[in-house]
């Protein structure tokens, strides 16, 4: 599963005008991500990333971008790093922290979208 | 699908004529060279041979060949037995900064036990400067190594240049010669070092076998104690099926190595040349042309190793990374940091190592897979994005 995402990554892009986006680590730990979202009626409407990482990096913002889409923020906001790996079947130790990233960047780019929303309420 | 193997700094494969010579010691022929009966003869006959072979190789004498069980167990038993063998005189060790780790972690070790070590740096492009580690030389050295070339960048050491320095102070130097030995021509008397590690596993041999030089007069304490074996210098019964297949392999590796090194230095030039043409953002690392014959290793901006190992692994290409994804310590390649490579580009290294079985075609092969490959993989990142963004390209 964690190579199927690999080869054939789904959702890898980025969304212009996003609602939201989220970027975690840096080049030089090894991994980055970024993570683009679309939001209509509180649900994920579309999700998509880049990823700067290992072959795990891009199966896990794979996995991440088909668990997200179509969830309300709530839902998507309950996505942990270790459901990630289970969807994924698994992800060898020494992968599970630093390439595992995926729903932390997905969270960043909702509580970006959450703090716009906020700033346009209050302006 | 081609299969093509290009990770030779890993293992090479065991040619046919080495396991040939290798097989009667596995079944028939069992008996321990130190024995006085005639099982005990033959044994002894083979392991005098493949010392012949390996002191041939290198242009030694077979007296000053010690078989050890690798590159890494000669690389220790150079550095820890010399320093310690005289430590009386002093306990300053030197060694260079891109060495193998089996030379710089036995280094390190010398430092938890009373000695003091420095690390010479190298250049961007890998080469250890003859000048700075002279002036690193003090009254109380008692150990230089420096390796006869790196097998990560393929930067070649001016090893001659270097042991001239040294021995003029009346100090030993080791070479690690790993990398280099079948692959470039080495003469331990014009080279003028004192000791020299060679493996088995880069020269078409098994694993589980290497050797080390050492010149007659240099004092060693043994890194294993034992019986007499090997004139007292390493204890424990020899691995004759690996000690005589290294010297089988040994022999042929002298007997080719002009022709080896010349195909391989072409097919190389070719995978060099051709990638750099056809990749935009592509650095060769190490020296351009002062380089071993079999090493092509890059660095490929704004995306990492692992994935591109992965993906071309898939097309079934087997190469190697420095990049801290594939190392288990999670560590980028300590080579690229001592060659002044930022970590983000170091995350990029690719390793291709060539071998004698490869052909031309296999060079065309991933000519014709990487850059797809690349720029896929650069289509998904986002620091290629940011670089599009901000008028690159």
């Amino acid at each position: 599963m964690v190579m199927e995402h690999f080869m054939n990554p789904r959702n890898v892009g980025e969304i212009e005008n996003a609602d939201g986006v989220g970027e975690v680590g840096n080049p030089v730990c090894g991994d980055m991500m970024t993570f683009y979202i679309k939001v209509d009626d509180g649900r994920l409407s579309d999700v998509k990333f880049k990823t700067f990482g290992c072959g795990a990096a891009i199966a896990v913002s794979s996995m991440v971008s088909e668990m997200a889409i179509g969830k309300t923020l709530d839902e998507a906001l309950k996505i942990t790093r270790e459901n990630v790996a289970e969807q994924l079947g698994g992800l060898p130790k020494q992968k599970m922290h630093c390439s595992n990233l995926g729903a932390d960047a997905l969270h960043k780019a909702i509580q970006d979208y959450q703090s716009k929303q906020k700033e346009a309420q209050n302006g | 699908m081609p299969e093509v193997y290009l990770d030779h700094y890993a293992a090479t494969p065991v040619l046919a004529e080495v396991a040939d010579a290798m097989r009667p010691f596995l079944t028939d022929e069992f008996g321990n060279p130190s024995s006085l009966h005639s099982r005990g003869d033959t044994a002894r006959e083979a392991l005098e041979e493949a010392r012949e072979r390996v002191a041939a190789l290198i242009g030694a004498s077979p007296e000053e060949v010690i078989f050890t069980s690798g590159g890494t167990e000669a690389n220790n038993t150079a550095v820890k037995g010399i320093a310690w063998a005289a430590r009386r005189k002093g306990n300053h060790v030197v060694v260079s900064a891109v060495e193998h780790f089996s030379v710089l972690h036995a280094a390190r070790t010398l430092a938890k036990f009373d000695f003091e070590v420095t690390e010479v740096g190298v250049d961007e492009q890998g080469m250890v400067d003859p000048a700075l580690l002279e002036a690193s030389l003090r009254d109380d050295t008692v150990l230089v190594s420096v390796m006869a070339a790196n097998g990560e960048v393929g930067t070649i050491q001016k090893v001659k240049e270097i042991a001239a320095v040294v021995k003029s102070k009346g100090i030993p130097f080791h070479t690690d010669a790993v990398a280099a030995a079948g692959y470039l021509p080495l003469d331990v008397n014009e080279l003028g070092v004192d000791a020299m590690s060679i493996a088995s596993d880069l020269l078409y041999g098994p694993k589980g076998a290497g050797a080390l030089f050492l010149r007659k007069g240099v004092r060693l304490m043994p890194l294993l104690d034992g019986g007499v074996q090997e004139g007292g210098r390493r204890g424990g019964t020899e691995n004759m099926p690996g000690i005589v297949g290294m010297g089988k392999a040994a022999e042929l590796a002298a007997r080719d190595l002009g022709e080896r090194a010349a195909s391989l230095s072409s097919m190389r030039d070719r995978l060099i040349s051709g990638l750099l043409d056809a990749i935009p953002r592509l650095r060769l690392t190490g020296h351009p042309s002062s380089r071993l014959p079999w090493n092509a290793s890059f660095l490929v901006e704004f995306i990492e190793g692992e994935s591109m190992l992965l993906f071309l692994d898939q097309k079934g290409i087997a190469v190697s990374s420095g990049s801290a994804c594939t190392s288990r310590a999670l560590k980028g390649s300590h080579v690229l940091t001592a060659c002044d490579v930022p970590a983000e580009l170091a995350s990029g290294s690719l390793l291709f190592s060539l071998g004698i079985e490869n052909t031309p075609e296999d060079i065309d092969y991933v000519l014709e897979t990487l850059p797809p490959i690349v720029e896929r993989l650069r289509q998904m990142s986002p620091l290629y994005a940011k670089y599009l963004k901000e008028g690159g390209g």
